[in-house]
């Protein structure tokens, strides 16, 4: 019986490899092999051995953006782990309008970070529509520099990314949360334990696997930040250049015609073993604990 | 089918109900009121003062005036076109191009499957903004910079689409296949009348999103276009924002003519997003 002929196969899978190959495989080699030269967009460039690197160490704007992604990951890995659980524990039930708030509730999901981050620029613009509630309330008695001041505008954007973020990690509760035996939650109950014991002892043991997924998730995803920093405090970082991440400095030394190259891949180098490590190490961690 | 439900678990209390209903609807404002808001400061007119300190939600007198003026200074038809534009590019490529890939790993034995798709999982811990100056250089190097091809490019066959699909293919029985193979039917026939049909969920998801993420990418057009007329939409947004700092009307104008259309396109298509995720999950 021969179910196909030999090259069938290739034939199916080459336009996907060569994607893969012109687009990932070759890139991640070739962006080590640029971070050793001082390759610019428009003249080539020669090997300069670990210059780049050096520079790394001595930008001041490259710490600027590990503090901040710091900040990120401290305030978004708990937030997003945590908020989009409680979110899709209320849509989970089947009652009258849930499809109605869960499509909603991803709506922020669906759009591009440039559309709500013009649309949060000006909720939080001086006279925007925060500071106009704020000051009517009485709360604050001048308007909050939300978008100026280096670290408000730094939150301004962690609050953004988290907004935008509720949705996407409520689906991936949503499937987790139908696998959890009814029975037990029945049991529970008959028991005599309260809504709050349950959450603690059924919901959260049985969604723990997504759990640790989500936070990884988020963790890497805050490492990518660029699109909220960028529309929020202009191409500059901020007015002080502060508010920066590293996607954003790999941006900014890599674009236009006179971009550093060579520079740019060793902050993508950089990004990629900051990103990779934790990870690989997790999955070390978890295969010993199953094995 | 009928559980039995336990009373005191399953209750669904007035008070419960309210609460329920409260906090969804307090999730449901800090969700869409903000665009709600973009909204309608894009309906107000010149003459109605958008910085109020008692803030309208309802425009007194609704107009598409900051509709016109935003058309009149960037062409920003022009860009939600460039933006369908890669939007199909990316839809089309990934239709054709990863389900040919994943039948081809999940059902066909050859030399070299577990190579190759071994190849494809490993470039899944690489973050694309890693290899992004490379991927420019490359594109570039192609001819395609500064075009809207250079663009849709490298998102056109995606390793996660292939992945995914390959996963719903692997999930079909082997006898169905086996018994079509005795009859005689070849590979593209099977693909056809029995590999398609049973994957119909994972392609719409895989549609749906790759459209969603064409249209919303910002960070890669940004580097590869430089031709004001070339721009996509999330591009032109942000150089928008340059050039009106003084008028949030006209900007919010713009926003929601990026926004609107994906919101309306997830909402009619959102049934089969929500099914597709839900099989995946369970599949695996």
């Amino acid at each position: 019986m021969k179910a196909h002929r030999w090259y069938t196969p290739w034939l199916l899978v080459v336009p996907a490899l060569a994607f893969l190959g012109a687009f990932s495989l070759w890139p991640a080699i070739n962006t080590l092999l640029l971070s050793f030269t001082n390759v610019h967009t428009l003249t080539g460039g020669r090997f300069i051995g670990a210059a780049n690197y050096t520079r790394l160490w001595h930008d001041p704007q490259l710490w600027d953006a590990i503090i901040n992604t710091l900040l990120y990951m401290a305030v978004c890995v708990p937030l997003l782990t945590f908020l989009p659980l409680l979110l899709a524990m209320l849509v989970q039930r089947t009652l009258p309008f849930m499809g109605f708030f869960r499509t909603v509730f991803y709506f922020p999901v669906i759009a591009s970070a440039v559309t709500v981050a013009l649309i949060w620029q000006w909720l939080l613009d001086d006279r925007g529509l925060v500071n106009d509630l704020a000051t009517e309330v009485g709360v604050v008695h001048k308007a909050v520099p939300f978008l100026e001041d280096r670290w408000l505008l730094l939150f301004s954007a962690i609050a953004l990314t988290v907004w935008k973020g509720l949705g996407y990690y409520m689906v991936l509760y949503l499937s987790a949360l139908g696998n959890v035996r009814r029975e037990l939650h029945e049991a529970a109950a008959v028991d005599g334990a309260g809504g709050v014991r349950r959450f603690w002892h059924v919901t959260l043991p049985g969604v723990r696997g997504t759990t640790l997924l989500v936070s990884i998730l988020i963790g890497v995803s805050a490492m990518r930040v660029f699109t909220e920093l960028y529309i929020l405090g202009g191409s500059t970082g901020g007015i002080g250049g502060q508010d920066v991440s590293l996607v954003f400095l790999i941006e900014q030394y890599g674009s236009g015609f006179d971009g550093q190259l060579g520079y740019a891949s060793a902050l993508s180098v950089l990004l990629f073993v900051l990103t990779a490590v934790p990870l690989i190490v997790l999955a070390r961690l978890n295969r010993r604990n199953e094995g | 089918m009928t559980r039995r439900r336990s009373p005191k678990f399953d209750a669904v209390t007035p008070l419960g109900l309210t609460l329920r209903y409260t906090a969804l609807c307090v999730v449901l404002l800090i969700t869409i009121g903000p665009m709600l808001w973009e909204l309608s400061t894009s309906l107000k007119s010149p003459f109605e003062d958008v910085y109020s300190s008692t803030p309208q939600l309802l425009p007194r007198h609704p107009t598409l005036h900051n509709y016109d003026l935003v058309a009149q200074t960037i062409p920003i038809w022009h860009f939600a076109e460039n933006s369908v534009l890669v939007a199909v590019l990316g839809v089309g490529g990934n239709l054709v191009g990863a389900t040919a890939a994943g039948y081809a790993l999940a059902r066909l034995r050859f030399r070299g499957r577990r190579l190759v798709t071994g190849l494809f999982l490993s470039t899944l811990v690489l973050p694309g903004e890693v290899t992004i100056i490379s991927q420019y250089q490359t594109v570039t190097k192609l001819g395609f910079g500064d075009s809207l091809i250079g663009v849709a490019l490298p998102g056109m066959i995606g390793a996660i689409n292939v992945l995914l699909i390959r996963n719903a293919f692997r999930s079909i029985p082997d006898e169905l296949e086996d018994a079509a193979v005795i009859d005689g039917a070849n590979v593209w026939q099977r693909i056809r009348y029995i590999g398609l049909p049973n994957v119909k969920g994972i392609l719409s998801v895989v549609a749906i999103l790759s459209f969603i993420a064409a249209w919303d990418d910002f960070l890669w057009p940004l580097l590869v276009l430089q031709s004001p007329n070339k721009l996509t939409l999330t591009v032109g947004l942000s150089y928008l924002q340059g050039e009106f700092s003084a008028d949030p009307r006209t900007i919010a104008a713009g926003t929601m003519i990026a926004l609107v259309p994906i919101l309306v396109l997830f909402a009619v298509l959102q049934r089969f997003f929500f099914r597709g995720v839900g099989e995946g999950a369970i599949k695996g």
